[in-house]
């Protein structure tokens, strides 16, 4: 590009690349919450008899906005700690919430035992956090000691929030994620519907999740982290979906070198207000024996460290430094009696009625009736240990008290998946914001039931896009309305392999998040052959999206208790069979020789099952996720009916979102803008039209003047300077002049070709402007032919002259192909021509129309002398008939010869102009043998010889 | 000048050589004489450089018809590239590439998948930024100027017989691509890549006119850039590979995630948006989106090189 022009257009290129750039920094610069979290320890009394003591370390976060705020709790995950919710506290307060994190019991720096969110324990800590909550002067309080909060977490965090809404009227709202309703079902499921008692022990999850709180002790995390890491990572999934579960696993190793320190200066700073608080706390007589000044007890907890328990609390505390003891190892920090009743049910792999109890005193499914605030429950598809069905009938529970009830099934879970963190955050907010700020919920439909879906790809990127069906309405697992499809398959015996090795394997917890595709596709299912029963339906005729859980009734025979996983696979001709989620449903049934029947709930899911796949389910006996018999048997499993009922929610729709606002907004503006760039474009032209009448009628006849002329170079040097002369009728005026001098400037400015920068130029007393109507008397010739390569000579000519829109008669066209003189070479491409032909033929076309004023620039240029000949009768011809002929020249003798008037130009500026004839008189004779031009012309440009 | 030809009586009766005053030069010349408007008699702003003329000018050229060829040779070229494949393969996968095979409509799809993001997207830049460039490094373009053909009329009818070449070549594709397939694969109902499902080609035929139209929309802001470029530049394939360029940074730009919806207005980022279209429950808002940007950028762009040729000073 080697043209001003081009440099400019990548100028803008450049720019639109920079301003790219500029948006990518600006998108990727980051940004820290701006508050600070102020840590303390609140020391709180709890127990059957609130006469245990336990120093909770917390963290409150002061709301952005000042004044009095709502207040939120927000509950880590089973092993993490009050550190796993900093940068969720942070983005709260600076929404204007008064944030208040802590470390449960038994987890962090938090002194006391893990009793599984107990009624006792952990929920009576909650309460007191409450108390805490509104003696600050922060919080808003609905009456006195009764302050606006919610409570917000994942999993062990949901579940506290549960039960803390249950046993505390006091919290007005709840957003409980990936969490239980009944914690004996979700360790020991049985999907015929015969609960816990019968149900199928979970033990990888379950021993993941107690030893979880054993591996707390190691001082440096320990090498079984990794199955844990799955755990807090997706537990605590409420913050940054990556790297959370390695950052939770970090923070708890090096607690206890750093703690000493900080922990002293941050009660230093928080003791004033704790003081004064505790008085008033004191005069609140139910309150104040457990409602302990965080000052008063500071000075002791950093001291004694995160896991010396004050108190006499018997096993839990344990020293970091010290090797543990039997019991440590076995329970880490769980309440011995919790210990105890896992040890036993892990052992046998059967729940008790005491396990049951113990365990159900820790869900939801205790307190019926209780939980009657607005509560968003936010579940995650991909979670093999807290499945969808634990939201559904915490949904269930809470809407039958009246209270507002969302739900919500994101893409995550505890075995991985998107996590849709971001989204998370904005349901939670947008959750605490209409029931603890009183907002009023943004427009369009409240979206009770949600569902993350598949939303293709990114039509950019083809990454996989998640998109959010809603529903006005939660139709729970069995759906909105049924379909059904027919299932095919013969009776099959099936083995359980003595010892249950090798066993299929659907989810691994753990490794979920590992192997997790985003999209829910990716799954590691496996059925051993001779372990599983088939049952397949023929092709889709139409795509089916199942919301919620199939039900299928199967027949089991044989002798004996079975133990038998059902899953349904999406099967595709191509790839392999997906299990939906990686999830299966596992049953126990007593078979018998005449066959018992069972209905399978199968695992809730949302999937769409395109046309042309088929279902398929599998009744395998063995599951690597699940404790199965030791004892060698052999079932056989029929249909008892070969319906597959499946529930779908038609109502369950993805917005239409309306065009976004800049798909017409855009176009818009740009023609806005578009305008603009061509009416400022066009105001200096317009300008220079105005002080232009239409004709100077006293020059209408004269063929060419030329006032005052001047343009630049870029670099300021002038081309032309102050050009003026008068061109009449019928003269053949000759331009002359030095390489240099201007004369093919000036010849392109008479074209319109570029703009004088002073000056102006008349041809026929109208002014000369970049395709003036004028233009068509003007015949040129300027530095050198130009033509259309492709296309013959005669071609050329002709499309030139449709080109220039006048009658096809007007041309002359037979009389300019004679100038020409080309003969046959005429109907050649003009590719194949000689330098010659080219100039002759551009020559004829300056003349089509029999212009009145014809320029030529170098005419005789590349022709042969006889052709010179020619063309200096031609042209004196051509001006006989009163027109006006402008000839460009540097050969001094073809000037004398044909012209009748010369101009000599030189560095830009006229030196002389008028009559050949003249020119040469004036000249004094130099050698007697007359004057000739040359000698004038150098005389003249001062080069004297 | 022709020292051979002059002598030869002119059949129409207009006397070359030194026989040159012919009656109707005469009258012409003192016509001219009285006009005070100043321009030539049967001369028109709005009559210069018909699109006939542009669309002879151009046809002609060598780069028009290669480039014409190889979008009709492609879909050939195709069928016989499917022939070799060994048959049955990829049975039951649902890519569109291995769909391609299920019948003309498919294949028609396919087609236009592999060749939208850069076969066409040469073939318009070609058209659309060869045209003024082209003139100029010929040195037509300041012939037509001091014809005169006004600068903004040269530039509208260049920028429309371009067009037209580009729609047509962005047409010409899918239709010869659907013939092939047919003939090839038989006039069976679509496939969608994907789900699998199966939509009868009578309703689909409506929906693919949509896809050619998207098609064509989402190229507009390659020919206004290749038209920019074209306007600022004496050489034809400067301006070509600007525009061709300028597609590659924004086809990596896009790939970067971190540019989040930004990439949104990236103008290649909706191009295979079409698909959408082609889906049983059809999703225009893609489309929508497509069309906004690219409207957008071209109207701009289209209206910066008329103001660009406007202030220019053509010395080529």
């Amino acid at each position: 590009m080697a043209f001003p022009g081009g440099r400019r257009a990548l100028a803008i290129v450049v720019t639109l690349v920079i301003l790219m750039a500029g948006g990518v920094t600006w998108a990727l610069w980051p940004s820290d919450p701006v508050v600070k979290g102020r840590d303390l320890v609140i020391s709180v009394m709890d127990g059957p008899a609130d006469d245990q003591r336990v120093d909770l370390d917390a963290t409150f976060y002061p709301p952005a906005s000042g004044g009095r705020a709502p207040a939120v709790l927000l509950a880590h995950g089973f092993g993490g700690s009050k550190q796993s919710m900093r940068e969720e506290a942070g983005r709260l307060a600076q929404q204007g919430y008064a944030v208040l994190t802590w470390s449960a019991r038994g987890f962090g720096r938090s002194t006391g035992q893990i009793a599984l969110n107990s009624p006792d324990y952990e929920v009576k800590d909650v309460r007191r956090l409450v108390d805490w909550l509104a003696e600050r002067p922060e919080v808003r309080l609905d009456a006195p000691g009764d302050p606006r909060v919610g409570i917000a977490g994942g999993s062990y965090g949901g579940a506290i929030a549960l039960m803390s809404a249950a046993y505390d009227n006091r919290v007005d709202a709840i957003v409980p994620q990936i969490t239980w309703y009944d914690l004996a079902d979700a360790l020991f499921p049985d999907a015929s519907g015969k609960g816990p008692l019968n149900g199928v022990f979970k033990k990888m999850w379950a021993g993941i999740f107690f030893s979880s709180a054993a591996e707390r002790l190691a001082p440096d995390g320990g090498a079984g982290a990794g199955g844990l890491a799955g755990l807090a990572g997706a537990v605590t999934g409420s913050g940054s979906t990556t790297g959370n579960a390695t950052q939770g696993d970090t923070t708890q190793g090096t607690t206890g070198q750093g703690n000493a320190g900080q922990g002293s200066t941050a009660q230093g700073t928080s003791g004033q207000d704790s003081t004064a608080q505790s008085n008033t706390a004191q005069s609140n007589t139910a309150q104040s024996n457990t409602a302990q000044s965080p000052g008063a007890t500071a000075p002791a907890t950093p001291a004694a460290g995160p896991t010396a328990s004050p108190g006499g609390d018997a096993a839990g505390g344990l020293d970091a430094g010290r090797t543990p003891g039997a019991e440590q190892v076995q329970c880490g920090r769980f309440m011995p009696q919790i210990c105890e009743m896992y040890q036993k049910v892990a052992e046998t792999g059967r729940a008790t009625k005491e396990a049951v109890d113990l365990l159900r005193r820790s869900s939801p499914i205790s307190v019926p009736g209780r939980i009657k605030v607005p509560t968003l429950l936010l579940q995650g598809q991909r979670d093999s240990l807290f499945p969808l069905s634990h939201a559904d009938a915490n949904a269930r529970a809470i809407a039958a008290t009246g209270a507002p009830v969302e739900v919500a099934w994101f893409n995550g879970g505890h075995d991985g998946g998107d996590g849709e963190a971001d989204w998370l955050y904005d349901r939670t907010t947008g959750w605490f914001d209409h029931y603890l700020k009183g907002a009023s919920a943004g427009g369009g439909d409240p979206a009770v039931f949600t569902v993350t879906r598949d939303g293709g790809r990114d039509p950019g990127t083809r990454r996989p896009v998640l998109l959010h069906a809603t529903a006005g309405r939660y139709p729970g697992l069995s759906g909105a309305e049924r379909t059904t499809v027919t299932l095919n398959g013969p009776q099959q015996p099936i083995a359980n392999p003595a010892g249950g090795s090798p066993s299929s394997i659907s989810a691994v917890p753990g490794l979920g998040g590992l192997l997790g595709g985003n999209g829910g596709g990716a799954s590691l299912a496996l059925d051993m052959p001779g372990q599983a029963a088939v049952f397949e339906s023929a092709p889709l005729t139409k795509p089916a999206q199942v919301t919620g859980s199939p039900t299928v009734t199967i027949k089991v025979y044989g002798t004996g208790e079975a133990t038998l996983f059902a899953k349904l696979y999406d099967v595709s001709g191509g790839s392999l069979p997906v299990l939906p989620s990686s999830l299966v449903s596992p049953l126990r049934v007593t078979a018998s020789e005449a066959g018992t029947p069972v209905t399978v709930t199968l695992p809730a899911i949302d999937r769409r099952f395109d046309a042309g796949h088929r279902m398929r389910l599998v009744v395998s006996t063995t599951d690597l996720g699940y404790a199965t018999p030791a004892a060698p048997a052999v079932y056989r499993v029929a249909l008892e009916s070969p319906t597959l009922e499946l529930p779908v929610d038609a109502a369950l729709r993805t917005p239409a979102t309306g065009p976004a606002w800049w798909t017409w907004a855009m176009p818009l503006a740009a023609i806005l803008v578009a305008a603009v760039l061509l009416l400022t474009g066009s105001v200096r032209r317009r300008g220079e039209a105005g002080d232009d009448p239409a004709a100077d009628a006293e020059s209408a006849g004269v063929p060419l003047v030329i006032s005052g002329l001047g343009k630049r170079y870029r670099n300021g040097e002038k081309a032309v300077d102050g050009l003026s002369f008068r061109v009449e009728k019928g003269q053949v005026l000759g331009l002359l002049g030095p390489n240099g001098a201007g004369k093919t400037t000036t010849m392109r400015m008479l074209m319109g070709l570029i703009h004088p920068d002073e000056g102006e130029i008349r041809i026929f007393g109208t002014r000369v402007r970049p395709g003036a109507p004028v233009l068509s008397r003007l015949g040129s010739f300027v530095e050198g032919p130009g033509f259309l390569p492709h296309l013959s000579g005669r071609a050329n000519l002709e499309l030139y002259w449709q080109a220039t829109g006048r009658p096809p008669q007007d041309a002359h066209m037979e009389e300019a192909l004679e100038i020409a003189g080309l003969g046959a070479a005429l109907e050649r491409a003009v590719r194949t021509y000689s330098q010659g032909m080219r100039q002759r033929l551009a020559i004829a076309q300056a003349m089509l129309g029999l212009p009145d004023l014809l320029v030529l620039d170098e005419p005789t240029n590349g022709l042969d002398p006889p052709q010179i000949a020619e063309m200096r009768r031609v042209l004196k011809a051509y001006a006989e008939r009163g027109r006006t002929v402008i000839v460009s020249s540097h050969l001094l003798a073809e000037v004398e010869q044909t012209c009748t008037h010369v101009v000599v130009m030189h560095r830009g500026r006229l030196v002389s102009a008028g009559p050949v004839g003249d020119l040469l008189g004036a000249a004094p004779a130099a050698n007697g043998a007359g004057p000739r031009l040359e000698d004038v012309f150098l005389d003249l440009i001062g080069e004297s010889r | 000048m022709s020292p051979a030809k002059r002598p030869a009586p002119d059949p129409t009766g207009h006397v070359p050589g030194g026989g040159r005053a012919t009656p109707v030069a005469v009258d012409g010349s003192d016509r001219r004489a009285d006009d005070l408007g100043g321009r030539a008699p049967g001369y028109a702003p709005g009559r210069t450089l018909p699109l006939r003329v542009e669309f002879i000018r151009q046809l002609r050229r060598r780069r028009t018809m290669a480039m014409f060829g190889v979008l009709l040779a492609l879909p050939w070229v195709l069928v016989v590239a499917f022939q070799f494949g060994p048959a049955g393969r990829g049975q039951g996968s649902l890519r569109l590439s291995d769909l391609a095979t299920a019948g003309g409509l498919n294949f028609a799809a396919f087609a236009l998948s592999v060749s939208a993001n850069f076969l066409l997207v040469v073939a318009v830049a070609l058209f659309c930024g060869d045209t003024v460039a082209s003139e100029a490094s010929w040195s037509s373009l300041r012939y037509l100027l001091a014809a005169p053909v006004p600068r903004d009329r040269l530039l509208r009818q260049k920028l429309v017989v371009a067009m037209a070449y580009s729609a047509a070549a962005v047409t010409v594709l899918p239709l010869m691509a659907l013939l092939a397939g047919t003939l090839a694969f038989g006039w069976n109902d679509i496939t969608v890549p994907g789900t699998g499902e199966v939509i009868p080609a009578a309703d689909v035929l409506p929906k693919f006119a949509v896809v050619i139209g998207y098609a064509l929309v989402s190229q507009l802001v390659v020919a206004a850039v290749a038209f920019l470029l074209s306007v600022g530049t004496d050489s034809p394939l400067g301006a070509v590979g600007g525009a061709v360029g300028l597609v590659i940074v924004s086809s990596i730009l896009q790939a970067v995630e971190a540019l989040g919806s930004l990439r949104e207005f990236l103008p290649t980022f909706w191009n295979s948006a079409w698909l959408d279209a082609l889906a049983p429950e059809p999703d225009y808002s893609g489309m929508v989106k497509g069309v906004a940007v690219s409207v957008t950028y071209s109207v701009v762009l289209i209206a910066l090189a008329f103001r660009r040729f406007r202030r220019r000073d053509v010395v080529s």
